[in-house]
């Protein structure tokens, strides 16, 4: 049931992508249980997932950035 | 400290999604917003000679698109554009002048602190983001805003999933105490 603190954070970043299995939540939460840094560290990381989701931020694809540059160059010469 | 110098080459890599983030709050469209960047981008090469480097090149580059923006409006003519338009130009000079790229000067980015300090929460986020090392930020882009499986970025960028956590760990702990005092 015991699990260090830095397997409690590794679970804790993989629930944040619902990847965490059943059983290593029930040890997050026996852990956070009992050590309050860990708790901290749950609460803010929960807190950063829930302002990502509220961002609505939008990336370029890597292909949509080679593109950029390519048309930057050109009109740089 | 040295005067800030312009680096276009590596203008898209730095800047490019963070100034995406602004078009679309400004355009609220997709392919309008990717344009007016990739113009920002041509015009700020074209008035480079103006920078005078009192600004930071974000900045500078982020005064640009505005203009950008407001000459979209225009272009439609919109009723939002016109409102718009009023409000970019209420303090300035040449009010009913036309724009000319080449006069972009650092002047006119003053000001830009305020801005920083009421940018919605996106480009708080896209802002601590590119604070981040490379790999981490690519990492971190790919699995929380594209959403892709562990499996999908380990092959893509050939790493192992325990690479990916320590990573994503890395990322998530920066961003934390960057968005820390605003935001939590
Ligand atoms: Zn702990």
């Amino acid at each position: 049931m015991k699990i260090s603190c830095e397997q409690a954070a590794e679970i804790c970043n993989k629930s944040q992508y619902r990847e965490a299995s059943l059983m290593e939540i029930i040890k997050l939460k026996y852990h956070i249980f009992i050590c309050k840094t860990c708790k901290l560290f749950t609460t803010k990381n929960t807190k950063l997932t829930k302002l990502c989701n509220e961002s609505k931020l939008q990336i370029l694809s890597e292909e949509e950035k080679a593109k950029m540059k390519a048309e930057l160059e050109k009109s740089n010469n | 400290m040295i005067a800030n110098e312009l680096q276009p080459d590596k203008w898209v890599e730095l800047h490019a999604d963070y100034l995406f983030n602004y078009a679309i709050g400004k355009v609220s469209d997709v392919e309008i917003a990717k344009d007016l960047v990739q113009e920002t981008f041509i015009a700020g090469l074209n008035s480079a000679k103006n920078f005078k480097g009192d600004a930071a090149e974000r900045t500078w580059l982020i005064a640009i698109l505005k203009r950008k923006v407001i000459d979209h409006y225009r272009k439609i003519n919109s009723k939002k554009g016109k409102a718009e338009v009023r409000i970019q130009y209420s303090d300035q000079t040449d009010a009913e002048g036309e724009w000319l790229e080449e006069r972009v000067a650092d002047p006119f980015v003053k000001g830009g602190d305020q801005e920083i300090e009421n940018e919605e929460l996106g480009l708080a986020i896209q802002n601590c983001i590119d604070k981040l090392p490379k790999k981490q930020s690519r990492v971190f882009t790919m699995k929380t805003i594209q959403g892709m499986s562990t499996e999908d970025i380990c092959k893509e960028l050939g790493i192992n999933p325990s690479n990916l956590w320590v990573m994503i760990h890395r990322a998530r702990t920066s961003l934390m105490g960057c968005l820390n005092q605003s935001w939590f």
